[in-house]
């Protein structure tokens, strides 16, 4: 599984990065950011899920 | 090096010649219909929001009011979400939903920006502001937060009774942004009058509105000159020194973002730090599984935030049109409601129930779209610290007299007394 942030739905609100911060960050203002390429590891797909279910925006995407 | 001359108060008045805004007639007193004559300003309101709105969204869904001179309250999480992307028909000119209507040609700033502002100025306004209120940012201030809670509750010692609205959660926020913004940390009560005047007078005389916000804008010039002669490493210097598209910011630019940061970071958080303490006061099975498991608080401060949003914010229809089967008309208010949004069954499981261990919690307290919540993760930093060190030193507390406890009306909803028994 990957993830993905859609950079013109993230408003920053960062619940990706305090619910999954293996696998997310945050830029200089805030913004979300994927770590490394995305590749989530076989133990942090609930963290995944949980970050998407979570954004308000709805910006992050899984995929499998 | 010249001298900053910028803010001078004749620099600061409006010109002679400027354009004015509307007034529009003030009306007050009892509701007759919320789904035709709403006010978020009567006791009815303040007491209890949410029967109100989960009531409109049933049979309504957008309900309309004649007074503030025309608005509308939509009540679905769909219709929140809507208002609150659609920058284009809708303008954040004012965001406080009253009697007075600051002029068209106020638009793309405002008098507060960037919470005032519209695209294409507001992008750049807010990114001025956005690294100083980062996570990793905001963290720094974490020690000094929690120290400070500590003492709070020091302070408790031999007491049986305390007023945590008054005597804990509004000093926390004040505390912070006084800090933030490099004013004198004894200056923390004069704050409350001004953000009063603000969010909580708005059916008052005109005079007297004025009259409040020139008390802030002197105390903010105050302190700006204070600043341009001795700057320091802090939110004010560098608003003063901050440059948008090569030239330093207007003074009311200047003025208005710090007026902004005053006064949207401390009615907030305060209410959101008490309505979370009211809920634990009066739901023992959920304070109890706090105490036994902090790990949960988290989880359950997005909770609070989600069922206890503090925060409606307000917009300004720009054109007449028909919108979701309702006949706006331009200069209309819209209330954006986001604890109606985050009480919308279509949206949420259980919507309206308190659930601490709540997993999936797409709520909206900060807002969507541009204009989210600036001071988002500093809100977060302040109630989980607030909570953390309210729960490990007073573990068990109840409601002294559940009567004694009163709610702020207005855009900004939580506790202004609230009595607890400490034991």
């Amino acid at each position: 599984m990957n993830v993905r942030i859609d950079p013109e739905r993230c408003q920053g609100h960062g619940r990706c990065y305090d619910l999954a911060p293996a696998l997310f960050g945050e830029d200089e203002e805030g913004y979300g950011q994927v770590a490394g390429d995305g590749a989530v590891p076989p133990g942090r797909l609930d963290d995944a899920r949980r970050a998407a279910a979570n954004c308000p925006e709805r910006a992050i995407a899984l995929e499998v | 090096m010249s001298v900053d001359d910028r803010f001078t108060k004749e620099n600061l008045q409006p010109r002679p010649d400027a354009p004015l805004g509307t007034r529009n007639e003030i009306v007050t007193g009892p509701v007759s219909d919320w789904a035709d004559d709403f006010s978020h300003l009567e006791p009815e309101w303040a007491a209890d929001p949410y029967r109100i709105q989960d009531d409109l969204r049933e049979r309504c869904p957008i309900a309309h009011t004649g007074r503030f001179g025309g608005g509308w309250l939509p009540t679905r999480y769909e219709d929140v979400a809507a208002v609150a992307y659609d920058t284009e028909a809708f303008s954040s000119r004012s965001i406080i939903m009253g009697n007075f209507r600051p002029p068209r040609e106020a638009a793309p700033i405002g008098g507060s920006p960037p919470i005032s502002s519209d695209p294409p100025f507001h992008h750049d306004a807010r990114r001025l502001l956005l690294p100083a209120f980062t996570k990793r940012a905001v963290s720094r201030r974490e020690e000094a937060t929690r120290a400070y809670c500590h003492a709070l509750i020091d302070a408790f010692e031999g007491r049986r009774e305390v007023d945590a609205a008054g005597e804990y959660a509004q000093h926390i926020p004040v505390r912070v942004i006084a800090d933030m913004l490099g004013f004198p940390l004894e200056d923390g009560p004069r704050f409350r009058a001004f953000i009063e005047n603000s969010l909580e007078g708005v059916n008052r005389p005109p005079e007297q509105r004025r009259a409040g916000m020139e008390l802030l804008f002197d105390y903010l010039i105050a302190q700006v000159r204070d600043h341009v002669e001795r700057p320091r490493d802090d939110l004010t210097t560098y608003l003063i020194e901050a440059e948008l598209h090569g030239q330093k910011l207007t003074p009311q630019h200047v003025a208005g973002t710090m007026a902004l940061l005053l006064i949207a970071g401390v009615d907030t958080t305060w209410s959101a730090i008490g309505a979370s303490l009211w809920h634990l006061a009066t739901n023992p099975a959920d304070r109890e599984r706090l105490v036994a498991e902090p790990g949960l608080l988290p989880t359950a401060m997005e909770e609070f935030l989600r069922a206890y949003a503090p925060v409606t914010m307000a917009r300004l229809v720009k054109h007449d049109m028909q919108w979701r089967g309702v006949p706006m008309k331009q200069e209309d208010w819209v209330l954006l409601s986001f604890p109606a949004a985050n009480r919308d069954p279509a949206q949420f499981e259980r919507a309206g129930e308190v659930l601490i261990d709540r997993e999936v919690n797409r709520h909206v307290a900060f807002g969507l779209g541009i204009h989210r919540c600036v001071g988002s993760h500093l809100a977060r930093m302040e109630l989980r610290v607030a909570l953390e060190v309210w729960l490990e030193r007073l573990p068990r507390f109840t409601l002294a007299d559940p009567d004694a406890v009163t709610w702020s009306a207005g855009q900004v909803r939580g506790p202004r007394a609230l009595p607890l028994l400490l034991s």
